[in-house]
């Protein structure tokens, strides 16, 4: 971790600790439990979080620190028509929800606008530095990006014909450093899910022509309180509530 | 609409929700005519799915009339009478392409959710809890059917019915449990479990060319429904000391050709071991209570085969890994890929080798499904197959 992050995480650990025994009943508790596990984050310069949430980190050159991330998915289609349909980068927010918008500008440069976590938005510009059709695609974020980024997507042909390996590698400067990425990943943010999660979508509209989804139906009417699912809960749920909500095995 | 809500641990509730609509192009929504509650139902209502929300919409046995269509929907038209599986299906993927329509790649909506449990998703089911889908089910007035081209079998009009509507998951459940097995000729097959799978597992296993079919339970009305329509010699399990020995004696010392698990993870018992996993399973230290595969490892003959139907979730202990190992078993197991037996098995009822309707036991309308669950699970006034009319 670096200073300016220790200071930064301590800070946050205090408020929630401090918070949380205020209020003094159970979702305190955990508020206030979860402030002393930054407190301890800030003062040692050690991230367990990230350890136990598998984030890799790779040192660079000038002894910055990015996140790699690597994922791969096999698709039942031939290697062309996937490599065409990512090349058109604007096809991409169709796969992955938190690209909220790409703009082509030349053949080779286009402009991201991206949904990083807690209600923030990333900006960038970036430059597709290689391609081999049906091959691969590599691009890098420019100068003066919000969030650097390097990263390559592969399509290499299954044996026996079983369609094509898709591999995905990319590698960030995360904005908020160590901490950031395992707060991201808590929030489910985190680029390595949201890399996951694109290529399953790709992989469904390609094999499919749709992503399943259950949004919309219908379901029976909800109770009056229900488990809102927040770290501290609103005020209005009652704390014997919240225990026998966890009781009768709601899990939302 | 009508439908059945689940709203806790044993509370079920009829309510009034909004109706489907289209969500994708290849939808269908269907008007359900007749439609049933499963043995794996009661997994969900008796909590042991931790990822059910309340208000989700159970059920994945129905059928009924199909009222309108997405865009990409090519082979059904509305008005036509189907059959739907209970496990959706793309038809595109891998695994439906080589017939294994329940590991389906494409359906799950929730598919990181699961493999952070299983390392890998698999087809999603109708009304069966968010961790395998969050779909909407069809105890319900109408459903929303997904790749429903892929899935919807046209029945023809001179079936009733309640004949067809086990080829949407029991039927083709227990048929798959026989096929499992490679029955030959002189085979005795060894059924755990005479609720409605056991039952078309000991009749599939009949028409498969077994010799002899043994069937396993503690209520006189299932065995007697084994022996009346699947000629079964029965064991009642609470009036023989050890079934493992029982079957035995029955089979001149070596034990069953193969081994068929219609219980599953919650499985009853009289011995010690039974105990040891209720314990376990109260005290969350165990999903899953083995009881009938142990017995069904100890039971069968060298070289046979183990086939489990019956549904498992998590973890077990004390299996007799040793024994499976020394025995040289052969294990199949899996949700049922329905899709590839419906064509053949609705043959069947054409040619009248068998008609499903035997297993029907009440008929209820949907408004009572509350009481019809609690009468279900309780086994209680001899239930073994309830169907729900909306």
């Amino acid at each position: 971790m670096g200073d300016n992050e220790r200071l930064l995480v301590s800070l946050g650990g205090a408020a929630l600790l401090l918070r949380g025994l205020k209020r003094g009943d159970w979702a305190g508790l955990a508020a206030a439990a979860a402030g002393s596990g930054l407190l301890y984050m800030g003062a040692t310069g050690r991230n367990p979080l990230a350890q136990a949430f598998g984030i890799r980190f790779v040192e660079t050159r000038d002894c910055g620190r990015r996140v790699e991330v690597v994922k791969s998915m096999t698709i039942n289609r031939p290697a062309a028509e996937l490599f065409a349909f990512w090349r058109d980068l604007r096809n991409l927010p169709r796969i992955m929800p938190h690209l909220r918008s790409i703009d082509v500008i030349t053949e080779k440069r286009s402009h991201w606008i991206v949904d990083a976590p807690a209600g923030f938005t990333a900006e960038w510009d970036a430059e597709v530095v290689n391609e081999k059709p049906g091959t691969l695609i590599a691009w890098q974020s420019c100068d003066g990006s919000d969030v650097a980024n390097w990263g390559v997507v592969r399509f290499a042909e299954a044996p026996g014909g079983r369609g094509t390996e898709v591999m995905v590698e990319l590698e960030y400067e995360p904005l908020a450093g160590t901490a950031g990425v395992a707060l991201a990943k808590v929030l489910g943010e985190e680029p390595s899910q949201q890399v996951e999660d694109g290529l399953r979508h790709f992989k469904q509209i390609m094999e499919t022509g749709e992503v399943p989804t259950v949004e919309g139906q219908p379901r029976g009417p909800q109770p009056k309180t229900v488990w809102s699912g927040r770290l501290v809960p609103r005020s209005t749920v009652a704390p014997s509530r919240i225990i026998s909500l966890r009781k009768t095995r709601y899990l939302s | 609409m009508k439908a059945v809500c689940w709203y806790g641990t044993q509370d079920v509730r009829v309510e009034t929700v909004d109706d489907p609509h289209i969500l994708n192009p290849h939808d269908a929504i269907i008007k359900v005519t007749l439609t049933a509650i499963c043995g794996s139902d009661l997994h969900l209502y008796n909590g042991y799915n931790p990822s059910m929300k309340s208000g989700d919409i159970l059920g994945h046995e129905f059928m009924g009339e199909v009222v309108e269509i997405g865009p990409a929907v090519t082979s059904l038209h509305i008005g036509d009478r189907v059959v739907i599986p209970f496990a959706i299906a793309c038809g595109q993927c891998f695994y439906c392409r080589r017939q294994l329509w329940s590991l389906c790649d494409n359906t799950n909506p929730n598919a990181a959710m699961l493999e952070k449990v299983y390392q890998d998703s698999t087809a999603r089911l109708f009304g069966y809890s968010h961790l395998f889908g969050g779909y909407a089910g069809g105890q319900a007035e109408y459903v929303r059917v997904p790749f429903a081209d892929v899935g919807a079998l046209r029945v023809p009009p001179e079936f009733n019915d309640e004949q067809v509507l086990f080829l949407s998951d029991i039927f083709p459940t227990g048929y798959m449990a026989a096929e499992n097995c490679t029955i030959q000729t002189g085979d005795t097959v060894a059924v755990w479990g005479c609720g409605p799978v056991g039952q078309f597992a000991i009749q599939s296993a009949r028409l498969l060319g077994a010799d002899r079919v043994i069937a396993i339970d503690r209520f006189p009305e299932r065995l007697r429904m084994a022996q009346q329509y699947g000629q079964a010699d029965v064991i009642n399990y609470e009036d023989s000391d050890d079934v493992v020995d029982r079957l035995r004696s029955m089979t001149g010392g070596r034990g069953p050709d193969a081994c068929i698990d219609a219980v599953g993870m919650e499985a009853h018992g009289t011995t010690l071991a039974a105990w040891y996993d209720r314990v376990k399973q109260s005290a969350s230290l165990e999903t899953d209570r083995p009881i009938a595969l142990r017995e069904c490892i100890y039971a069968c003959r060298k070289g046979g085969t183990i086939s489990i139907p019956g549904v498992y979730s998590g973890f077990i202990d004390k299996m007799p890994f040793g024994a499976a190992f020394g025995k040289a078993l052969t294990f199949k197991m899996g949700q049922t890929h329905v899709h590839r037996y419906m064509r053949p098995l609705l043959e069947l009822i054409q040619r009248r080798a068998i008609d499903p309707s035997f297993l029907i036991t009440h008929r209820v309308p949907l408004s009572q499904a509350r009481e019809a669950y609690e009468m279900f699970c309780n086994k209680e006034d001899s239930c073994i197959k309830v169907v729900l009319t909306p």
